[in-house]
């Protein structure tokens, strides 16, 4: 028994059907169980072109071989292709085998080879049974296998398999069994492998022939679509899906390329008029018919397209992708009518309409029918797009079959009807007997208006929420739009009111112009079919000022309102209209820019309107409600209207578009205002706090959740804010207002108002803009007069003639002819008389408006100026030279008093801050005429010199150094110097100064020098007075000053003279470094002791002979001697002249070379009072501890002369002192001049030590 | 005509106003303005599910917007954006009128002669 079968994949389709199976009663089970086994394991499925390997499940057909079922060359069915050839035979009779099996086979190997498969497998069935049978004549079992190994399968053992005894349930035939299935799998994969990339190679090389005449692309269509159902039986969906994929878009580039005008000749037979549009078939796997149309390529476009989608759609549910399917038929359906546009198709009017209709409602029918109902909710954006799409689309039938009109159809709407439905064909099948199909909703909506109202309805409203529930707001608007339009058709304003105020809201809210006005008109006809007036009224203005509108559309509207202002309606009710809809308010100008001027004057506003109206309005009044402000009265005004803005006087209002440009006004809010605030101390003005505060933090802090829209002119509703009753107002009467910028003026009544409100009106329609922001202030206030006085240049320096402005802003005051001020005259301070003085008198605006000269007349106490003639609220300046004398120091007059009675303070000299100058103040007190107290002015000078006086002393000869430093930073030359001692007649004070005239440049110095002689006895007292003459050095000789300067010197006679000598070790030339030395110190007394003198030791003296106590020391601050022993002492000094005392010290120079002298001091040794009083306070102690310290080196006795010598302190000998003295003794130091020091600057040779192997070089 | 140019181009701010808008075929205008308006909600939905997804690898092309029959609209022209954005006299937020913007923008158009 053998038998010859081919094996076949299992596929389900109809080619199968030529084939008939053959079984032997053996087989049948085994076959069965076969086709059952073969699949139960996946096979890994390693393909070409580096696509990735799948594990796949193979299923397999068994058919019996006929020659005929052999594939022809060129045979390109893959379905029917016979993929692995299967010999069976259960021969084990070696006679048998020759005589007829090996023959056979022989035979079946030819054919095959003929055929070129060289897929096959021979397959020796053994049994017990058979063994059994023919016990004598049977071979070893492996010989008819190896004999058939040997004549066949040369070098490919493996093609001949040994199944034994299947249908026993031993272990041995269950491993056999398995080794087969396994065998078959991989030989048959083996062979499915290679005849699929044959055939894909085949159609690719079809496809690269695609710019060959005479292709076609339905024939190869039929190719891939070959594949594609081989991977669908495979289960490979994702594979099937891309062969249509790929036919899709080879078509969908045909098609392009076609509109790019490359015309393939294939394409020809998809231009044919559309004649049916029944809409895609998604019920069906596989709509023959339509295949068929394509196979034959008598397919319309719409025909493939319908094919192509409902086989990927079928794939992508078996991929369970249903949003997929939904997302790719909205594409598909824009596609295809795209497609039919480029193609030129000729379509009936609507007949796309119906299609997609059909078509949206068939996808939704397939989707519901694989997903369940939540499913489906929770994927509605996957839907929503088909559902608008279908209403879309039924909304331009319905209008294009008369459904939507009033009137209902005419005869022309019902033919169309019938033309449509008519290409609609006959139902299909499947939906034949369901309720609700596409086709039946079709038909039924466009049998009568009612139908079609209650499906567009349910299509839009179910669009509408979808569109609602997954928040495409926008979207679901659009459709609401539609919906109002469709109303509208319907006769029915106030549903469609509704959907177009919610649409013209968010297109309002997110700035888009352009369907705004669009939305609006809609929105005025409503609102006109509704007759609402105030609604209609407002929008029609917005239209009117609309400038997306042609002009005549603007007039129209603008015509609207102007025709209801004329009527004559009821008077007591007004039509209350927002501002902004009609005009905008874009300038506040005041004149003068201030905004603030004084009573009497002319304050202006000068408003800006844009008028947005295409045609000029005639208004009847323009009204500018202003409000009182109370807080700020007076002049107190006057300078923060100045400060506050930026631009003073002008207001630039900020616009936002009321035709819906960016909102970004809007949206940005308004801007911040803020101002800076300072908190001062009430009583003397310093700063505790400062700030900033936010003015309008009510505009800015808005929730913005809130749902009220932008306070823009865009909203939609008139203002609510009515224009207050009763307040203060500025009126315009009968104004025209051209299209564009108006400029309409105010004049403003006195106080200080801030406007609030603008309404125009016209007829009965009143415009207001309810808030005028930022917010304009003005001020017509009342000033009293003032009087300042300023330098004209800074500073003003004392002792020399300088000009000070004199202002005064007259206020509410008129300066009237005769009208004069009067200056008390000060000594320290005169008013130089001047020939020319010239006031000027300028308006508030800075303008110069007259000048006169000034006549002057001084008195003894009094210097009256008559003033011109001068009008309120005018500036009248003048100068004056003032002169302010120098105090010279000593002398104190008594104080008087001025002429009005008050006590005149004495100029204070004082040291400022800010400069090394001593600045004087000066008062000045002023009579004027329309006060009858008297006005104070402060000026301050400051003195250009300071000077310091010295006394210096060589032996018995004494002299006087004047210096003068210049601190200003003026250069002055200096003249005739001179010094003069006030008492002592016999006293010469001879001049060393040999210049007379000096140049004293700013921040230098001079000194001047004399000698003072004299005849009898040297005053121990002189009251000198330096004076000199002094100008800018610019000016002329005339122009000198005098400068004075007062000083006194006191104790000036020499007492001592102090002579040191130095005398090297005994035996020794000279001194030696670091060798003993002696110092000899020898102080003479000069002369008698003085009256003064005596009376201030004698406190401490009792009776005999006259001495005084001295202290001497010896002090070498450069370290170049060393004091041995005592470096000081005391020393009893006999009050006679020419007592002398010397002082023996030893000191040792501790360098070599030329050496000064050792310092020596001798001071004054003042014994502990006996008289003891009162206990020492601190502040004595602290001022004496200088003084009692012995090694306090006082080496600054020239400050301290020059302060004594001013005559403020004193410090020796007083009684005050002595009074308070301390328990202790105590040391003071002679003033300057009292001792002379004859070794002064004196130097001594020292030789280095003998050791001369240190080298000292000491440079000094 | 070429079907590949675009007839509609607009950018929009975020805060969904129009920064510039503009369409070959004028008497279309207000359709495409409606339906431009109207493709925000996709682009709201895309650019916040983008955001959540991955955080900043925004992927600045969102692909399809507003599906029609008539025409296919997507995002382009960033790079043209960019450059009017870094001009420092432009205030982020006005409305474009970079001439060199509009000139671009041209070249991506129909044109209609």
């Amino acid at each position: 028994m053998r038998k010859k079968i081919f094996f076949n994949n299992n596929i389900p389709l109809p080619p199968l059907e030529l084939l008939h199976f053959f079984f032997f009663a053996l087989f049948t089970s085994l076959y069965t169980s076969l086709a059952q086994q073969l699949p139960r394991e996946p096979m890994e499925w390693r393909r070409t072109y580096g696509r990735a390997p799948k594990m796949i499940l193979l299923e397999a057909n068994f058919v019996q071989f006929k020659e005929e079922l052999l594939p022809k060359e060129g045979n390109k069915a893959l379905l029917t292709f016979p993929f692995l050839h299967i010999y069976w035979t259960d021969c084990c009779d070696t006679e048998m085998y020759k005589s007829s099996v090996k023959e056979d086979m022989m035979r079946w190997q030819n054919s095959l080879r003929t055929h070129g498969s060289s897929d096959w497998v021979i397959i020796v069935v053994e049994t017990n049974d058979t063994k059994k049978k023919n016990k004598t004549n049977i071979l070893p079992r492996s010989s008819i296998v190896d004999k058939i190994r040997s004549d066949f399968c040369n070098k490919q053992s493996d093609r001949c398999v040994v199944l034994s005894d299947p249908l026993k349930d031993s272990s041995r035939s269950q491993e056999s069994w398995n080794s087969l299935l396994l065998k078959l799998r991989t030989l048959l994969l083996m062979s499915f492998t290679k005849n699929l990339g044959r055939f894909e190679d085949e159609m690719r090389t079809l496809r690269e022939k695609r710019t060959q005449p005479g292709w076609s692309f339905c024939e190869y269509f039929m190719v891939q679509e070959e594949l594609a159902f081989v991977f669908e039986m495979l289960q490979q969906f994702e594979d099937a899906l891309v062969q249509y994929d790929e036919l899709d878009a080879l078509f969908t580039q045909y098609v392009l390329n076609f509109g790019a005008g490359d015309t393939a000749n294939w394409l020809g037979s998809f231009c044919a008029p559309v004649r049916n549009w029944s809409g895609l078939l998604l019920r069906r796997p596989i709509d023959m018919e339509k295949r068929d149309s394509i196979q034959r390529g008598e397919a319309s476009l719409l025909d493939l397209r319908s094919y192509l989608f409902s086989r990927q759609c079928t794939l992508l549910i078996f991929l369970q992708r249903p949003w997929e399917v939904t997302q790719r038929a909205l594409e598909l359906l824009h596609n295809c009518v795209q497609e039919l546009r480029l193609l030129e198709v000729q379509v009936l009017e609507g007949a796309l309409d119906c299609w997609v209709f059909l078509s949206c409602l068939e996808v939704l029918h397939r989707i519901e029918g694989c997903c369940d109902p939540a499913q489906l909710a929770a994927n509605c954006s996957h839907t929503v797009g088909l559902w608008a799409y279908a209403t879309d689309k039924l909304k331009s039938l319905g209008e294009l079959c008369g459904l939507v009109s009033k009137n209902g159809p005419n005869s022309e709407d019902l033919n169309r009807t019938v033309d449509l439905l008519a290409g609609l064909g006959d139902e299909r099948p499947e939906t034949v007997n369901s309720l609700q199909s596409p086709y039946k909703k079709l038909k039924e909506a466009l049998s009568s208006v009612e139908a079609f109202e209650r499906h567009y309805l349910e299509l839009s409203h179910a669009a509408m929420e979808m569109y609602q529930a997954i928040g495409r707001l926008r979207s679901a608007r659009l459709v609401g739009k539609s919906l109002a339009e469709f109303y509208m058709r319907k006769g029915d304003p106030e549903r469609a009111e509704t959907f177009l105020q919610e649409a013209l809201k968010s297109y309002v809210s997110e700035g888009w112009s352009l369907p705004v006005t669009h939305t609006r008109r809609q929105v005025a006809e409503c609102q006109k079919l509704l007759s609402k007036t105030e609604d209609y009224l407002q929008t029609s203005a917005l239209l009117a000022g609309d400038v997306n509108l042609t002009t005549d559309e603007r007039k129209h509207f603008c015509q609207e309102i102007l025709s209801f202002t004329g009527k004559s309606g009821d008077q007591s009710h007004k039509v209350t209209l927002s501002m902004g809809v009609f005009a905008q308010l874009t300038q506040l100008k005041f004149h003068p820019a201030a905004a603030s001027v004084h009573s009497g004057a002319v304050l202006q506003v000068e408003l800006t309107l844009r008028c947005l109206m295409p045609v000029s309005v005639r208004i009847q009044q323009l009204v500018a409600s202003i409000h009182f402000e109370v807080d700020h009265g007076g002049t107190h005004g006057r300078s923060k209207g100045a400060q506050r803005r930026t631009h003073p006087g002008t207001v630039v209002f900020r616009q936002s578009n009321s035709s819906a440009g960016p909102p970004s006004s809007a949206g940005a809010g308004p801007s911040l205002e803020l101002d800076e605030i300072q908190d001062r101390s009430p009583s003397d003005n310093s700063l505790n706090s400062t700030g900033v505060i936010c003015k309008n933090t009510h505009l800015l802090m808005r929730r913005h959740d809130s749902n009220s829209p932008p306070d823009t002119p865009n909203c939609i509703s008139p203002p609510t804010v009515g224009i207050k009753e009763g307040a203060q107002m500025l009126k315009v009467q009968d104004v025209t207002l051209e299209p564009g910028n108006n400029s309409i003026t105010f004049t403003a009544p006195p106080g200080t108002y801030t406007l609030r409100q603008l309404c125009a009106t016209v007829g009965e329609v009143q415009f207001i803009l309810p808030h005028i922001y930022p917010s304009a202030q003005y001020e017509v206030y009342s000033q009293e007069p003032q009087l300042t006085v300023e330098p004209l240049s800074e500073p003003l320096l004392a002792g020399l003639p300088q000009k000070v402005k004199f202002t005064l802003l007259t206020g509410h005051y008129t300066v009237k002819k005769g009208d004069a001020l009067q200056l008390s005259n000060t000594e320290t301070m005169p008013i130089l008389p001047s020939t020319s003085c010239t006031a000027r008198i300028s308006s508030p605006t800075s303008e110069l408006v007259g000048e006169s000269t000034l006549s002057i007349q001084s008195s003894e106490k009094v210097t009256s100026i008559s003033l011109p003639p001068a009008p309120p609220y005018h500036t009248l300046e003048f100068q004056l030279e003032v002169l302010c004398i120098i105090p010279s120091g000593a002398d104190r007059p008594a104080n008087e008093r001025l002429t009005n009675g008050e006590v005149r303070h004495r100029p204070r000299s004082y040291s400022h801050p800010d400069t090394p100058m001593t600045a004087i103040d000066q008062r000045m007190s002023i009579d004027c005429p329309w006060s009858i107290y008297s006005t104070l002015l402060a000026l301050t000078f400051y003195i250009p010199f300071k000077t310091k006086h010295s006394l210096l002393s060589a032996g018995n000869r004494q002299y006087i150094q004047v210096c003068v430093q210049n601190v200003s930073d003026v250069n002055f030359a200096l003249a005739e110097v001179k010094l003069t001692e006030k008492q002592h007649a016999s006293l010469e004070l001879q001049s060393l100064n040999t210049k007379t005239q000096q140049l004293l440049c700013c921040k230098h110095s001079v000194f001047c020098l004399w000698e003072v002689r004299w005849k009898d006895d040297l005053p121990s007292c002189l009251q000198c007075v330096f004076s000199a003459n002094f100008s800018p050095l610019s000016q002329d000789i005339s122009a000198y000053k005098p400068f004075h300067y007062q000083f006194q010197l006191e104790r000036v006679t020499t007492l001592y003279s102090v002579k040191a000598e130095i005398f090297p070790p005994a035996g020794e030339q000279r001194c030696r470094s670091g060798v003993l030395c002696g110092l000899e110190v020898c102080i003479t007394r000069l002369t008698e002791p003085a009256e003064g003198e005596i009376a201030e030791d004698s406190k401490t003296e009792t009776d005999g002979p006259k001495t005084t106590k001295l202290m001497y020391e010896v002090a070498d601050s450069s370290s170049n001697w060393a004091v041995c022993g005592k470096s000081s002492g005391m020393v009893l000094m006999p009050m006679t002249a020419n007592a002398t005392h010397k002082v023996q010290i030893e000191v040792m120079p501790l360098f070599a070379g030329h050496l000064p002298f050792p310092k020596i001091k001798v001071l004054k040794y003042l014994p502990h009072t006996a008289a003891v009083a009162i206990q020492p306070d601190p502040d004595s102690c602290v001022e004496n501890d200088s003084l009692s310290l012995l090694d306090k080196t006082l080496d600054d006795q020239g400050d301290t002369a020059s302060i004594r010598s001013r005559g403020s302190v004193h410090s020796v000998g007083s009684g005050d002192q002595q009074q308070k003295g301390v328990a202790m003794p105590r040391l003071e130091p002679f003033s300057p001049g009292q001792v002379f020091n004859h070794s002064h600057a004196c130097q001594v040779l020292v030789l280095p030590a003998t050791d001369d192997h240190i080298m000292e070089v000491n440079a000094t | 005509m070429n079907t590949n140019m675009a007839v509609c181009i607009a950018v929009i701010a975020k805060e969904n106003y129009p920064l510039y808008i503009r369409s070959v075929p004028t008497q279309n205008e207000l359709k495409f303005h409606y339906t431009v308006h109207t493709s925000l909600d996709v682009v709201e939905e895309k650019i916040s599910a983008v955001g959540k997804a991955l955080g900043d690898q925004r992927e600045l092309y969102l692909g399809l917007l507003y599906p029609t029959e008539d025409y296919k609209m997507f995002r382009k022209l960033h790079n043209s954006f960019t450059d009017v954005m870094c001009n420092p006299f432009h205030n982020p937020g006005d409305t474009i009128q970079s001439k060199a913007f509009d000139g671009i923008v041209s070249g991506m158009m129909v044109q209609t002669a």
